[in-house]
């Protein structure tokens, strides 16, 4: 599952997208917040982090799918 | 008119805004200003987007707001890449047949924007750049 990255997310993890493994059960939104907490610690540091699917806001409960185009949005902030 | 851009055009959005059945025009323009709370020298911006997202996000802000007021005409322009201070950054415009809708539209919709739109700001200082808004 590839991760697309924005704003500070991008230098927390130091690279333009995250290959996350397929191996490692993750199947929610709340799947990938915990084990990017647990991975880079200084991403809970952040106001907020929410996750993109398909380009729209997602809910931590909802399913992700290697067919998603999935990102990372840290707080915005745009005007 | 809904779009992301490298320079903001103040006279093709007017034109855009444009509507015989108008009879107000309210234009909010958000600029580089050269200090944030607590620091001043800022040189320069950099502005970031989440593209295809933030054209969603935007379309979605203008239809809610034209389910709350009768709007004739809207735009809504985001510039990203590189913004010195004093540079526009942001243009939203209403026309509405009274002044009272045009004035609340523009207000939401820039309101809105700033709220939900994957787009992202970095403040270049001598020392330091920061990404705005991103820690509490």
């Amino acid at each position: 599952m590839n991760i697309r990255l924005f704003g500070i997310t991008k230098d927390i993890i130091g690279a333009e997208s995250l290959q996350v493994p397929n191996d490692l059960s993750i199947h929610t939104v709340r799947d990938l917040k915990h084990w990017l907490y647990a991975k880079y610690p200084d991403i809970k540091s952040l106001k907020a982090l929410a996750v993109a699917v398909d380009h729209g806001y997602a809910e931590d409960g909802d399913k992700l799918s290697p067919g998603n185009e999935i990102a990372l949005i840290p707080p915005v902030s745009g005007g | 008119m809904i779009k992301l851009v490298k320079e903001i055009d103040l006279n093709e959005a007017y034109a855009a805004l444009q509507h015989e059945e108008a009879g107000g025009i309210s234009l909010f323009i958000g600029t580089v200003r050269n200090h944030t709370p607590g620091k001043s020298g800022v040189m320069q911006l950099d502005f970031e987007g989440y593209e295809p997202m933030a054209l969603k996000e935007m379309e979605k802000i203008a239809s809610e707001a034209r389910n709350k007021w009768p709007i004739k005409q809207l735009v809504m322009i985001h510039a990203l890449g590189e913004k010195k201070v004093g540079e526009s950054v942001v243009l939203i415009g209403t026309s509405t047949a009274h002044r009272s809708d045009s004035f609340a539209s523009c207000r939401f919709l820039i309101d809105e924007l700033k709220n939900s739109v994957p787009i992202w700001k970095k403040e270049h200082f001598e020392d330091q750049t920061v990404w705005v808004n991103a820690h509490p």
